[in-house]
């Protein structure tokens, strides 16, 4: 899509602006039943659409992603522009930075069109946790588009955004991906700087795109990713130009898989990753029966670790720096505050009111959680043991990764559930994780890709499948993803 | 199980206001996931040292310089109270 938008400008058979201005129609006319988007931001992206176009006509040559229009999710700073992530913690806050993807993208002359849905604080499976109201699946408006970057992928599908940015902290860019029928992918922690990304769980953070092909983000991941001083877990990327890695071949390329994630989906969802594993087989890839014996253990360990980090990351919302400040001048329901209330209780109930009243449920159940685990006496048996069996973990996929090139999953058991459906079971919408949350817990570079389409209830429903490659490897991930895409056999 | 008392001490820590409503949900739903991850239990860690890093990362140094922002008036403004330029905070004594 990247590329093609990009031909286009350089024939000039279009201008940026009149490429701008028609996806701000497409967004006036399809997005109020989707709701992707947050809101806009047509002044900047049109002073950037024409920027570009001065560059065209004066003949000089610009790059893949510039001029192209996309989508920001709206836990990414871009200065002065309303940053909420999805809270109504953060109604009222206007960045007052850019972030290092943004300021990258802004580099390389990308257009972007405005900030994205997603569950609050990017926590959840279905962008309900949004207090913005939820996005609706483009495939089927009844249905949830996944979460937490469902405005991204929401605005893919619905094709009123050319790329998108997104982050995934459990699954996040992937899931949704696999719900909306596009392409979702994480890259490995550490490989863009999270600077200006609002912090959900620090150790799994990371940036990443929801697009109409593998090679799309490639392109974008070429733009965002490299060291940077203002994250100091960012690694050395070397300016790779990865869109140049994807060969279209995989013969030779050992792909593991583990029959037993596929024995128990539904005979349809089978039906499409058996023919996914045909596919590469065709293609020369050779297939490998792998075992993880400690994979199921990601998700529990996952379920701790993660709330631990969100309830020490969302201590930052107090009502005394930045964001909203309620006290309603009643005592807290919470009754006798024992010492914690005898000489500050104005300041006490200012903090107890302000996280009452802005933060959404799952919110609070995830810092509840998080200070219930890390909390003297349970530290040990909770937090820590979850951190080594996380260690388990990755030296299950460092063993793995010796044998094989690429490990093939689901992304999700099925295709997109019903808005409502889950949301009052926290642990039903956490199970949406399974197969996505080890790729956060390793910390390696994984990919949903669109598998095909499932017939659920009269409606046709995509559904994808994820690749994930070792540590910084994501020229081979991206390869093979794309050699999917690209090849007829 | 997650006693209603236990539920008020963890918001107290968490400094999160609760209703009485809340109370009850959080001790029904904290249970159920704890029930949940109850299974890590079955897991030998004896031998095994709890994760740091994931990619192994070691300490990154960089010189101790003083960089500007450039923009703290924006900053200024996002302060619930502000009085002089600075943040106003609550009386803590």
């Amino acid at each position: 899509m990247i590329r093609e938008l990009h031909e286009k400008l350089i024939r000039r058979e279009i201008t940026s602006e009149k490429l701008t201005l028609d996806y701000f129609d497409a967004i006036e006319k399809k997005d109020p039943e989707i709701f992707a988007y947050l809101s806009l931001t047509k002044e900047l992206a049109l002073e950037q659409a024409r920027r570009v176009d001065e560059k065209i006509a004066r003949g000089e040559e610009i790059g893949l992603l510039e001029g192209v229009p996309g989508a920001i999710k709206d836990v990414i700073c871009i200065e002065g522009t309303r940053t909420t992530a999805g809270s109504k913690m953060l109604d009222n806050y206007l960045a007052p930075y850019d972030a290092t993807v943004i300021t990258k993208l802004k580099e390389v002359g990308a257009v972007m069109l405005g900030k994205t849905n997603c569950d609050e604080f990017a926590m959840g499976s279905s962008t309900e946790n949004s207090a913005y109201g939820t996005t609706k699946n483009p495939h089927d408006t009844s249905r949830v588009p996944g979460g937490t970057s469902g405005g991204s992928a929401a605005a893919i599908a619905n094709n009123t955004a050319a790329w998108a940015l997104g982050s995934d902290t459990g699954g996040s860019c992937r899931q949704p991906a696999s719900l909306c029928g596009v392409v979702g992918f994480k890259p490995t922690y550490g490989r863009v700087s999270r600077y200006g990304l609002i912090a959900a769980a620090s150790s799994f953070d990371q940036i990443g795109t929801l697009t109409h092909s593998a090679e799309d983000a490639a392109i974008l991941l070429s733009a965002i990713a490299g060291r940077d001083k203002m994250d100091a877990t960012s690694g050395d990327s070397f300016d790779k130009k990865f869109e140049e890695y994807l060969t279209g071949e995989v013969k030779g390329m050992r792909i593991g898989i583990v029959s037993e994630y596929f024995k128990k989906l539904a005979p349809e969802v089978k039906k499409l990753m058996e023919a996914v594993v045909e596919k590469y087989k065709k293609l020369g890839a050779e297939m490998v029966e792998i075992e993880m014996p400690y994979n199921k253990y990601a998700l529990p360990a996952y379920y701790i670790i993660q709330p631990s980090e969100v309830s020490s990351n969302l201590a930052r919302f107090d009502g005394i720096r930045y964001g909203m400040r309620t006290n309603d001048g009643e005592d807290s329901e919470l009754g006798d505050l024992g010492s914690l209330g005898d000489n500050n209780k104005t300041l006490l109930e200012t903090y107890l009111d302000t996280r009452e009243y802005n933060l959404g449920a799952e919110a609070k159940r995830r810092i509840m959680l998080g200070t219930y685990a890390l909390s003297s006496g349970y530290y040990e048996a909770y937090y820590i043991r979850a951190q080594k069996v996380r260690t388990l973990i990755k030296k299950d996929y460092e063993r793995i990764f010796k044998e094989v090139d690429i490990i093939l999953t689901p992304t999700t058991t099925s295709p997109a559930f019903k808005i409502g459906e889950k949301i009052d079971d926290p642990l039903q919408m956490y199970l949406e994780d399974i197969f996505t949350v080890t790729a956060n817990i390793t910390g390696v570079p994984a990919i949903s890709i669109p598998a095909g389409k499932v017939t659920v209830d009269g409606k046709e429903l995509p559904i994808g499948f994820q690749l994930m490659s070792k540590w910084f490897d994501e020229e081979n991930l991206l390869r093979t993803a794309d050699a999917f895409e690209v090849s007829q056999v | 199980m997650i006693s209603k008392d236990e539920v008020k001490h963890i918001a107290e820590l968490a400094r999160v206001g609760l209703s009485e409503k809340d109370i009850e949900k959080f001790s029904k739903d904290l249970s159920s996931i704890l029930d949940f991850v109850e299974q890590l239990k079955e897991v030998d860690v004896s031998e095994v040292a709890p994760t740091e890093h994931i990619t192994g990362l070691k300490n990154r140094m960089r010189d101790d310089l003083v960089n500007e922002f450039g923009n703290e008036k924006e900053i200024v403004k996002l302060f619930p109270e502000e009085r002089n330029g600075y943040d106003k905070v609550k009386s803590v004594l």
